[in-house]
């Protein structure tokens, strides 16, 4: 049995007390959720705290999954099976029910949150890529309010987060536009293992497909679809899951091919920095860069025609 | 003679309904899996004694590095902390230092350096678990840090660093040359060879990784001066007679018990620094101690297994008959030689190498070095090294027939042992004793569908999908061993079972060999069961305790059933001629004139007039005079001496669909068909290789010890070393045929370790078959996608 160093233990019973306990405590505090992540490190000893904060019984107040016209919000509690579970959630995003699907196992998605996940801020950690693709923003409070960042200024380095010492995540937000479609692909050497290396896509269609303006019964065809936007995130494969902006440029207003899709692969594994470790060799994650980018952009783009078409 | 079993027999699935009391052998539950089940195993943790302390051991950060002051004040000073103790306080004692099983020495806390990344330094002993692990971090040790030796390659280097400095002399960091078979035989043969294929290969260092880590509970009792040891042993009886060889304890002062041990596969067969620390803590303190070691320690300090670099050489005619085989192997032992084999065999039984063929002529020749990484070598399923062996001549054998073009099934099929050459001396001096290979092979081409597997894959290919065959023709050698040959540190490997009938016809036997597992307490209540004809719920099995069981030494190496397995039937059989006696005198005839009938003795020609074991067993304790010269009681003991090892062979083949994207394996079949003798329950028999295959697939796909060039081990935790789950293994498809043994008293073998042996080679045979179209001969373990993919590109390096 691997035990942690002595730490005292707080239970917060609301967000503001909890911003609170860390304003009293300052950095020698800690939030601890599913603890999935942060009580591994405590008992190898790679991370000591005189205080936990355990924020568990704000799940009533910060674990939900809701949806607008125009945004699905998700409490910074939800847990990752309760994401895995949401029938409307995988409507929406499918690209959730993917990556849920390959993180860890039934213990750890029974108690890790989306807020952990986040703000543990692991370059392999698989909400964090599929927020990064999503384009999600992130809202942090403090004692002197909110403020909401977006995902691209949310990871600021490997374990590190835009969130303040005396600050917590609340909520992440996705904005939701027509005619969707995304998608997960991951390379473990084991199930529940962390990532080798994976990419999330996801691609909105044009409203009007470019063949059938004026209208015919074959909208959507495949080759008449064109991609108003698109979005790959990777993970694993670099200091923090990335965004390839570059990969979104080159998609827009395109028509869907084999062709493009080897384009944004090529400019994924362009696009990365990945190391060597036992998990897989730099050359090989830069390879997957560009396979799993393919991969996920082709399921993505099937998704959203499937949508539309139906 | 072979029997080539209809799988799932009329007789073997009658016995799976316990309420039907099968007696003897025959597929039952297992008798031990109720309080398994239900959570209420007795595992070394759950022991609590009252007054009881905590140890913590302190470990090296460092791979190589003097000590050049330890500072225990602090610790010392902690109001929690009973003892706190060093290398130096150990050293007054003359306890520093321990023998290993190979006859080396281990520190048992450092004193003049540390030579690993783990190895212990400094010992806690405190009131609760937690105090003892927070002091640890209180002790202060200044190390001046040396220059490390990682790669075994480099260990022989002129200017490499002297690991051993402790002795005397020590001016290198060779441990032994070893080598088997005959050098000049060998090369005539190689010269005058159609085709000779070479190819090196790195079997990675791997872990058993028991889900039960190791731990002890040292209990000396100052008054009578007994020590009672529970500990995670797999050898209670040898590690027994070591501590009072060791620690100079008079021997019948020392109890050890080794309760329900959750998985040995060899981790547990060593005596451990901190078994030893436990001890000197309860000894000092006068108090109970308890140590149990973490995941992480689990990992980094205990003993490992393989850790094999070789390079192999095969010689044939070019219509594929195997002439010979040579190899030379570069073994590293970490940076004591704790491997545990008998000591005439340094190299293990890796002389079987020539595996199950008919050779012409073969040698090998190993040389074994220190490092700075953890000690010891052999454990983990390994029977002795010949997972090692026969994943070189599988292997070798695949590359033959890559180079030759020839079907491996069919290279194979051409180079089998036939059944009229046994008993057959290999060239390295082995005896195996039975087997028909022809018809193994057969069963698991039967099973897979062979040809069809075959058609299916060209088909693939075609497509460009990647698809992979592998196979599998092995031979075992288990059942160590006979006296002549075979020792463990001067202690035969002869094993004891003491058989007490009770005046009601129940039974208790007694064994000395400990179950981590296996089922013991199920198959020795049906040997006995099947010999006696009283039913194993009617007999209690007790093992792993010194005080109560007789000598032996232990459950490894798969030899509880070829070694304790022959005592426990011969015991059986010792009773019922006593047995027959005593119902001679009830039934008032002539012992001659008596027939067994499974359970009770018989009058020939009248089977009216019988009396059963247990009206036997009564009158053996009851009233009235026995038979003249007859003692009562019906108990008997015995020690067996095996004549020979037995020598389980199998066929396997593993099917696999590689991802030509991302390399990545899935195993979509597993073939497993097992020749282990007489088959006492088939049900463990098919736990037991389960359980093997599933180690096979997780050594070949994904398991590995690894180092950075520092030293540090970067597989100290179970995210990092990785285990396969159920969805890294398919649904096993196990088969059998039966070749008894002809020289154990029920014909059994012995299973234990069949798949662990056998699969590694099916699996990678398998994925470098699905990457044929890549020109791909071999690529080492693990067979992580990484390294697929890298073999696809022509990169991919050793992993060492
Ligand atoms: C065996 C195992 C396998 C795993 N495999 C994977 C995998 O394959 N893929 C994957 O993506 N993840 C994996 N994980 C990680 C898992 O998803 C974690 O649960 C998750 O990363 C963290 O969530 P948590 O709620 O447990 O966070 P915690 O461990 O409780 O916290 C993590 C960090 O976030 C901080 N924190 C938590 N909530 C907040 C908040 N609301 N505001 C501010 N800070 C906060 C904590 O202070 C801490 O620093 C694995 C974990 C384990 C144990």
């Amino acid at each position: 049995m691997q035990v942690p160093a002595p730490f005292e233990y707080e239970r917060a019973t609301s967000v503001d007390g909890a911003i609170g306990l860390l304003e009293r405590l300052g950095d020698t505090a800690k939030l601890v959720a599913g603890g999935h992540s942060l009580l591994p490190m405590m008992k190898l000893r790679l991370a000591n705290f005189e205080y936990l904060i355990d924020i568990n019984d704000l799940h009533g107040e910060l674990g939900y999954i809701t949806f607008t016209a125009d945004e699905v919000r998700i409490g910074a509690m939800t847990r990752h099976r309760e994401i895995a579970e949401s029938a409307e959630l995988a409507t929406v995003f499918p690209i959730f029910a993917d990556a849920e699907q390959v993180i860890a196992d039934p213990v750890v998605r029974n108690r890790g949150t989306i807020g952990g996940s986040l703000c543990q801020a692991d370059p392999a950690e698989d909400l964090s890529a599929v927020c990064t693709t999503l384009g999600a923003s992130c809202v942090i409070r403090g004692s002197g309010g909110e403020r909401v960042v977006p995902m691209a200024e949310f990871h600021r380095g490997p374990y590190e987060t835009a969130v303040g010492p005396t600050e917590m995540l609340t909520e992440v937000r996705f904005p939701i536009r027509p005619h969707a479609g995304s998608a997960y692909e991951k390379v473990e050497r084991r199930a529940g293992d962390w990532a080798v290396a994976a990419a999330g896509a996801a691609v909105w269609l044009d409203s009007e497909p470019r063949g059938s303006r004026g209208g015919t019964d074959s909208e959507y065809d495949g080759q008449d679809v064109v991609l108003a936007d698109a979005r790959v995130g990777l993970a694993a494969v670099g200091p923090n899951t990335v965004e390839i902006p570059s990969i979104s440029a080159a998609l827009r207003g395109q028509t869907p091919s084999e062709e493009l899709y080897a384009r944004a692969g090529e400019l994924a594994a362009q696009s990365c920095n990945p190391v060597t470790d036992p998990r897989g060799s730099a050359d090989y994650k830069r390879h997957l860069a560009d396979e799993l980018t393919r991969r996920a952009l082709r399921r993505a783009v099937q998704r959203a025609t499937d949508q539309v078409r139906s | 003679m072979t029997t080539v079993a209809e799988p799932q027999t009329a007789r073997e699935t009658a016995f799976v309904d316990n309420d039907r009391h099968p007696v003897g052998h025959g597929r039952m539950l297992r008798k031990e899996d109720p309080r398994f089940v239900r959570g209420r195993g007795h595992y070394l943790d759950d022991v609590q004694l009252p007054g009881m302390l905590h140890l913590a051991i302190l470990r090296s950060p460092l791979a190589h590095a003097k000590i050049t002051a330890i500072d225990i004040t602090a610790a010392q000073a902690h109001p929690r902390v009973k003892l706190v103790v060093t290398g130096a306080m150990l050293a007054e004692k003359n306890l520093a230092w321990m023998p290993t099983l190979s006859n080396d020495v281990q520190a048992v806390l450092a004193t003049d350096k540390v030579r690993f990344q783990g190895q212990e330094v400094a010992f806690v002993v405190a009131e609760d678990r937690y105090a003892a692990r927070d002091a640890l971090e209180l002790i202060d040790v200044t190390y001046e840090e040396l220059r490390p030796v990682i790669d075994a390659r480099h260990a022989l280097d002129p200017d490499a660093p002297v690991i051993r400095d402790d002795l005397k002399d020590k001016k290198d960091n060779h441990i032994f040359d070893w080598e088997t078979g005959d050098k000049d035989a060998t090369e005539k043969v190689f010269a005058a060879a159609d085709v000779v294929v070479t190819q090196d290969m790195v079997y990675p260092r791997v872990h058993p990784a028991p889900m039960e880590t190791c731990g002890a509970v040292a209990d000396y009792d100052p008054i009578d001066g007994k020590l009672t040891l529970w500990s995670t042993t797999q050898a209670p009886h040898a590690h027994r007679t070591l501590y009072a060889i060791v620690a100079g304890l008079p021997e019948h002062k020392i109890r050890v018990i080794s309760p329900d041990i959750g998985g040995g596969f060899g981790n547990k067969v060593p005596i451990y620094p901190g078994y030893v620390c436990a001890i000197v803590g309860s000894l000092l303190t006068g108090k109970p101690v308890k140590w149990m070691e973490d995941r992480s320690e689990n990992l980094t300090s205990t003993s490992f297994a393989r850790d094999y670099v070789m390079h192999g050489e095969i010689a044939a005619t070019k219509d594929g008959k195997i002439l010979a085989i040579r190899t030379h192997v570069l073994a590293d032992h970490g940076a004591f030689n704790g491997q545990a084999a008998p000591v005439k065999y340094p190299a293990g039984f890796f002389g079987v190498f020539c595996g199950s063929y008919d050779l012409e002529a073969a040698y090998a020749h190993q040389t074994a070095v220190y490092t700075n990484k953890a000690p010891g070598g052999v454990a983990y399923a390994c029977s002795f090294r010949i997972t090692e062996a026969v994943y070189l001549v599988e292997r070798m054998v695949d590359c033959l027939a890559f180079e030759l073009g020839m079907d491996p099934v069919e290279l194979r099929r051409k180079n089998l042992l036939r059944p009229e050459q046994f008993p057959y001396t290999t060239k390295t001096g082995w005896v195996f004793d039975s087997g028909n290979y022809q018809a193994t092979l057969d069963e698991a081409l039967r099973i897979a569908g062979y040809d069809e597997l075959r058609r299916e894959q060209a088909a693939k290919r075609e497509r460009g999908e990647l698809m992979g065959i592998g196979v599998s023709t092995f031979t075992e050698a288990v059942g160590a061993g006979p006296r002549k040959d075979m020792d463990i540190l001067g202690l035969g490997m002869n094993d004891g079972c003491e058989l007490r009938i009770h005046p009601t016809g129940k039974a208790t036997v007694r064994l000395s060999v400990q179950t981590q597992g296996q089922g013991h307490e199920t198959t020795f209540a049906q040997i006995v069961g099947e010999e006696l004809g009283i039913p194993p719920a009617d007999i209690e099995v007790v093992h792993g305790d010194t005080d109560q069981t007789p000598f032996g030494l232990g459950t490894y190496g798969s030899r509880s059933t070829p070694v304790s397995g022959a005592a426990a039937a011969l015991v059986a059989r010792k009773i019922r001629d006593k047995a027959r006696i005593i119902a001679s005198g009830m039934l008032e005839v002539s012992v001659a004139d008596l027939e067994w009938d499974k359970g009770s003795f018989q009058v020939a020609g009248d089977p009216g007039k019988a009396v059963t074991i247990q009206q036997i067993a009564m009158r053996a304790h009851g009233a009235g005079d026995l038979p003249q010269g007859l003692e009562g009681g019906l108990d008997a003991e015995v020690c067996y001496n095996p004549s020979n090892l037995t020598y389980p062979n199998g066929a396997y083949i593993c099917v696999v669909d590689v991802d030509p994207g991302t390399g990545k394996v899935t195993v979509r079949r597993f073939i497993a068909v097992d020749d282990c003798g007489t088959r006492i329950n088939p049900m463990i028999i098919e736990g037991q290789v389960h359980g093997g295959l599933a180690d096979g697939i997780g050594m070949a796909l994904m398991e590995m010890i690894s180092f950075d060039e520092d030293g540090n081990c970067l597989s100290g935790s179970l995210m990092d070393y990785l285990l396969p789950t159920a969805l890294e293994v398919p649904a096993f498809e196990t088969g059998f045929t039966v070749t008894p043994s002809p020289h154990h008293p029920i014909g059994a073998k012995g299973v234990g370790e069949s798949a662990t042996v056998g699969s590694p080679p099916a699996v990678v045979n398998a994925v470098i078959d699905a990457l044929r179209p890549f020109g791909v001969r071999h690529v080492d373990m693990p067979l992580t996608p990484s390294r697929v993919w890298e073999a696809m590109q022509g990169t991919v390096q050793p992993p060492i």
